[in-house]
């Protein structure tokens, strides 16, 4: 009987070690530069607030931290969108003006591996830009760096609060620098086939409430690019030869 | 009994280990798709959504019935003729699959264009472009711009449909507007002995 509770110990010690050295992994550190910053194409900047409050509206199953906005908006509880967060916003441009508004759709990925260091979301962004145009974003972010260095500190902390600055890149694929696709719909954007970035910028969290001071910001490379079959397939037959 | 401590250690590591890389930490709830062959090739699947009972957000400056109650349109003049609207999507089978924005712009710029993306978090994102003219004086048909996920590799058209509810007697709007999403796949085949050489 006591060799089995030695026993019980031991394993219940060797599982908190082991998710420990995953969650304080060195190797899960995120990405200290994303290659579009260091590009010299032109580049579409847009800043939103990351608080709900802020945004137009903000709605989730109303089982998060975070708690939709307004106070009256329909919930998502129903079971295929129950883990799926809405975002309705004004996107800002590099001189705080508004530039347009974002919708931004986020659901959790099922290709979330906690062994390496992914805690995915699959995100799409629809972003209109009035007299400008407008574009869908598709990404997968891991917020693996973003729920390890803030909302985990926040929970441990005796104020259920982090305070600090903490600047990180979300975005994470599908691209294979870790970059988002962008596809354009409309206007100066129509046909543009692209790479975009999403960064986040957060001074103040809270356990209870989620983001106090957070701001996000979308890097948007503005390549020449196609989404014309005629070339996709001239591109395929490049390949052949 | 240090022994059984330790080997009580790695049985826990190992446990741990095993446990995070074969129990999902995500399952996304999976509604049947119910997707059919058109006569003339290629599939088709339709969607919908229930107004005003689907409707989350609606929008725009000067809009007397906003929703949500609490809600704030952004003021700036640039913003005059956007109309924004966000709904639940439902299949064929009445069932909530989705979340979906649409988009209506009268922008004198841009010209007249209205903008669906629906997104379906087991299975990915749509994003169709419609012109706002009616082929038959009910449906428009636009096409669709880009998918991701499992709709990635699609290449098609999306129509909408208004279909007033009948049944209402009262003075508001009802009724359902309906998506038909027509598509094919427009991958290359290239045989790997092609891709070989």
């Amino acid at each position: 009987m006591k060799s089995l509770i030695v026993l019980i110990l031991g394993v219940a010690t060797g599982a908190v070690l082991a998710l420990g050295f995953l969650f304080f992994s060195p190797f899960s550190a995120q990405k200290p530069l994303s290659p579009i910053s260091v590009s010299e194409r032109e580049k579409v900047l847009l800043r939103y607030s990351a608080v709900a409050e802020n945004s137009i509206i903000f709605t989730n199953s109303g089982e998060s931290s975070v708690h939709p906005f307004p106070v009256k908006v329909l919930q998502l509880w129903e079971p295929p969108i129950r883990q799926t967060d809405l975002l309705v916003t004004v996107l800002r441009d590099g001189r705080n003006q508004p530039a347009g508004i974002g919708v931004k759709f986020s659901s959790l990925s099922e290709r979330t591996r906690v062994l390496e260091g992914k805690a995915l979301v699959d995100s799409a962004w629809y972003i209109h830009m009035p007299g400008q145009g407008s574009m869908l974003i598709e990404q997968s972010e891991n917020h693996w760096s973003f729920v390890r260095d803030i909302v985990a500190p926040a929970h441990w902390s005796s104020g259920d609060n982090w305070r600090g600055n903490w600047h990180g890149t979300i975005t994470d694929g599908p691209g294979a620098l870790g970059t988002g696709r962008v596809y354009g719909g409309s206007g100066r954007f129509a046909g543009l086939v692209s790479e975009a970035v999403e960064t986040l910028s957060a001074k103040a969290y809270s356990a209870v409430t989620g983001p106090v001071a957070m701001e996000g910001q979308l890097t948007i490379e503005l390549a020449v690019g196609t989404d014309n079959m005629d070339e996709i397939e001239r591109a395929a037959n490049a390949l052949r030869q | 009994m240090i022994r059984v401590f330790a080997f009580g250690i790695l049985l826990g590591v190992a446990a741990a280990l095993t446990a995070l890389h074969f129990v999902p930490m995500v399952d996304q709830y999976r509604e049947e798709s119910i997707i059919s062959v058109t006569t003339n090739g290629g599939n088709a699947e339709t969607f919908h959504v229930k107004v005003p009972t689907d409707r989350i957000m609606i929008g725009a400056q000067g809009f007397a019935n906003s929703l949500p109650a609490g809600m704030e349109w952004p003021d700036d003049p640039r913003f005059h003729e956007v109309r924004a609207e966000v709904f639940k999507l439902r299949n064929s089978r009445d069932a909530i699959i989705g979340v979906a924005s649409r988009f209506a712009s009268t922008d004198p710029g841009l010209g007249n264009v209205i903008e669906w993306v629906l997104h379906l978090p087991a299975r990915g994102t749509v994003f169709a472009r419609i012109p706002p003219q009616s082929v038959d004086g009910a449906r428009r048909v636009g096409e669709l711009r880009a998918g991701t996920r499992e709709f990635g590799s699609l290449n098609g058209r999306m129509s909408e449909r208004w279909v007033a509810e009948t049944s209402a007697s009262d003075q508001t709007t009802a009724g359902r507007i309906e998506l038909l999403m027509t598509f094919v796949g427009n991958e290359i085949y290239v045989p790997e002995e092609e891709l070989a050489e």
